[in-house]
């Protein structure tokens, strides 16, 4: 199978004020791989996947340079319409972030915002959501029911159907499983797995066991820099920075 | 996860542990039928596929180490099915051995009738068969008993040897020979040995206990 | 001394201010449910009055107050809606935008009377509208404005910036967020302030008496530019103009208990959509 590049980051220089976050650099984001970016607090990660739909765009002194490619099209040119790319990289946050709407509602939100109006289109696709994000047995018989009063993880993944509702072609995750239990959090790596036939997926996590057992490729980030990329294996096993190794092995971070 | 992992590698080690069988059978088979084919195709095809066995078994257990860091008896699993993946290979390396004295015999008349090798052989195999299957079934029972084999392995071995041994002391022309019986000898001892290991491994896999080194005897009581 | 015995000390302090502040609540409404009780009848509550305002009823003034108030709330709830959201959502976070809303906070501190010289000037004389249910109203609005605009920017405030960045990331834009999510979400905490500004409007003597106020009115007002009765303004009157002083002085006492029944309701009401917006967030914790 060859490998097709969705993503490309080019020579990125991120400002937040007078402070450089991220300090130029290349990236490929490869098609329906997962891609893993680690590293130590404050290296940039969250900075990064938050570049690739633009959420940055929320904050009032950053500042971007170089070029971020999703196909063909820089997602930084002017003319590029913002509402569209978010529609087609999804994300997924830390903290589980379900509307205080019912389960029906959360998931077709998305729909609404996107012009899908009809009733049964709707309940099509909420229910095509639920069963790709392995929730529908657990949740078909309360879909009005809020969706606030699920637990932490199947509300990660009520989350996760919201962002597959859209019909996206990349998956961002920011920590997914931060403030989740350790059952949760093998149902949605299982899940990454899965997804990863159908999306190209980017996941920013602190555990390093979660990268390796998730992800194809891995990116470790420090202070801003890209200090190594490669096959997952690779990297975890026999590591080409010393820096690198030094993270992995708990040297610092 | 894990769970899904560790399955198809045990499969894998049962694919091994039966190759590596059938190479001992094979071999002595050679021997008896005084058929050269079987050593030389243990030599050439069957050793080369244990060292890619052995390699391919070695890089999953360590990535699987790597990414879930497993704890208990997934801990000891992976590192027992590293462990037993050595022996596979000594055992392996041995028929190897086993396959160049055999060719050399093959060639040249008998110094006596091939009995007490067979039996080793025989005896030998089942030993392997049973401690993988020990493994595979987490029957630390099954394990404990292989080691009474062991002591029949040792004995055949110890016999051979003072038969060959005055075969040689009467006639020297036997002696090149008798070398070899007794290398083959030494070698089916030595793979006994590691199906015994393998067996220790199992032991501590599944009831937690170390038995390396203890004597004989404390081998065969089961946990209470 | 003993650290319980300041404890116990200090809590038994605490609980004689409560007594006290309860004490003098209860003593207000047992005064004028005492004397007003004695004039609510249907009657009162329906009927205009009669015979130089010494029997009769006050319906004009009930009707004249719920109409100022539903005309200040229709003027002051979309503006002052709209001024929160523009304020809370869409303007950058700036040392501006903080001078704009210590401003407004500043603009409900102004003391009524001086809204009601406002309207004077500007509604009744300047805009020509007159002594008028439509002056009253604005004035009203005005002065009722800064409170809902500060309670509905709380409500907005209060709104999780997380839901904010899920709508985004999936594809929305800002208005579309605000008016699917941020806006629903918020509605409890800006109905409850809301609902506090009604029982407050309906009680406002000031801002009326130039604006809107007048003590007899015939029947009912005609419309939007007649004057009209209302209850706080009635009171007033009643008390100071009237010269039926025995009967007079009931009957304010009966306005009194009304307007007391109607802010109470207000809020009540108000207590009770906060609990139930209370339970529903429980969900999440």
């Amino acid at each position: 199978m060859e490998l097709k590049t969705k993503i490309k980051v080019r020579d990125i220089h991120f400002y937040y004020g007078q402070t450089q976050v991220l300090k130029g650099f290349d990236l490929d984001i490869y098609k329906n791989k997962v891609t893993a970016v680690i590293g130590p607090s404050g290296c940039g990660k969250s900075t990064l996947i938050r570049m690739l739909n633009r959420m940055n765009d929320l904050i009032p002194k950053a500042r971007l340079e170089g070029s971020i490619i999703l196909d063909d099209e820089d997602i930084n040119d002017p003319k590029a319409d913002v509402v569209e790319l978010r529609r087609r990289v999804g994300m997924v946050f830390q903290k589980p972030n379900p509307f205080p709407k019912s389960i029906f509602d959360n998931i077709s939100y998305g729909l609404e915002v996107n012009g899908i109006k009809n009733r049964r289109k709707k309940e099509e696709i909420v229910i095509q959501s639920l069963k790709k994000a392995a929730l529908w047995e657990e949740v078909k018989d309360r879909l009005n029911e809020s969706a606030l009063g699920l637990s932490g993880g199947q509300q990660q993944r009520i989350c996760i159907a919201r962002c597959l509702a859209v019909a996206p072609e990349v998956l961002l995750f920011d920590e997914p499983c931060a403030s989740l239990d350790p059952i949760s959090t093998q149902k949605i790596e299982e899940l990454i797995l899965e997804l990863k036939k159908d999306y190209t997926i980017v996941i920013v996590t602190h555990n390093m066991q979660q990268a390796a057992r998730v992800s194809d490729y891995t990116a470790f980030l420090y202070l801003g820099e890209l200090i190594e990329f490669g096959e997952t294996e690779k990297i975890f096993t026999v590591p080409k920075n010393k820096m690198t190794e030094a993270y992995l092995t708990g040297k610092f971070g | 996860m894990l769970e899904e992992r560790i399955m198809p590698l045990k499969r894998e080690l049962i694919e091994y542990a039966t190759l590596v069988e059938n190479m001992i059978e094979k071999v002595i088979k050679g021997l008896m039928e005084n058929n050269k084919n079987y050593p030389l195709e243990v030599i050439e095809k069957d050793e080369p596929r244990t060292d890619r066995y052995e390699v391919d078994l070695d890089e999953k257990c360590i990535w699987i180490l790597a990414q879930f860091q497993p704890m208990a008896v997934d801990l000891r699993t992976i590192l027992m099915m590293l462990e037993m993946n050595r022996d596979l290979e000594r055992i392996g390396d041995l028929s190897a051995s086993m396959s160049r004295s055999i060719i050399f015999l093959i060639e040249r008349p008998q110094v006596k009738p091939y009995i007490d090798i067979p039996r080793m052989s025989e005896i030998v195999q089942t030993m392997i068969k049973d401690s993988v299957n020990a493994f595979i079934e987490n029957d630390s029972q099954l394990a404990r008993e292989v080691f009474q084999r062991d002591k029949m392995v040792n004995g055949l071995r110890d016999q051979i040897i003072r038969e060959l041994l005055t075969f040689m002391s009467s006639d020297p022309s036997t002696i090149e020979r008798s070398f070899h019986l007794i290398s083959l000898a030494l070698d089916l001892e030595r793979i006994g040995d590691h199906s015994t290991n393998i067996c220790e491994d199992v032991v501590f896999m599944v009831e937690g206990e170390v038995i390396k080194h203890l004597d004989d005897k404390n081998k065969d009581n089961s946990k209470e | 001394m003993d650290k319980k015995i300041k404890q116990n000390l200090g809590f038994l302090l605490l609980f004689i201010c409560i007594l006290t502040t309860i004490f003098f609540l209860g003593i207000i409404i047992y005064f004028i449910v005492a004397r007003g009780f004695a004039v609510l009848s249907w009657e009162f509550l329906t009927q205009v009055p009669r015979k130089a305002m010494t029997t009769g009823g006050v319906a004009p003034a009930i009707v004249g107050t719920l109409y100022l108030t539903l005309g200040a709330m229709v003027f002051s709830i979309p503006l002052g809606l709209a001024s929160a959201i523009y304020l809370s959502e869409y303007s950058p976070k700036s040392v501006v935008v903080n001078i704009i809303r210590i401003s407004i906070n500043n603009l409900a501190g102004v003391p009524s009377v001086v809204f009601g010289l406002f309207g004077l000037a500007i509604f009744v004389k300047y805009f020509g509208f007159g002594v008028s249910i439509l002056s009253g109203s604005l004035t009203l609005g005005i002065m009722v404005l800064p409170s809902i605009i500060s309670a509905a920017q709380e409500a907005l405030m209060a709104v999780p910036q997380s839901y904010r960045e899920a709508s985004l990331a999936l594809g929305a834009t800002l208005w579309e967020t605000i008016r699917k999510v941020v806006l629903p979400s918020a509605l409890p905490g800006i109905l409850t302030g809301v609902i506090l500004s009604i029982g407050r409007v309906a009680g406002e003597t000031a801002p009326i008496m130039f604006t809107a106020a007048t003590f007899y009115t015939r029947g009912y007002p005609d419309s939007v530019f007649s004057e009209v009765m209302a209850l706080p303004y009635h009171i007033y009157a009643l008390m100071t103009e009237g010269v039926h002083p025995e009967e007079q002085t009931s009957i304010a006492y009966g306005c009194a208990l009304i307007l007391l029944i109607l802010v109470l309701t207000m809020s009540v009401l108000a207590i009770i959509l906060r609990q139930r917006q209370r339970s529903q967030s429980y969900y999440g914790t």
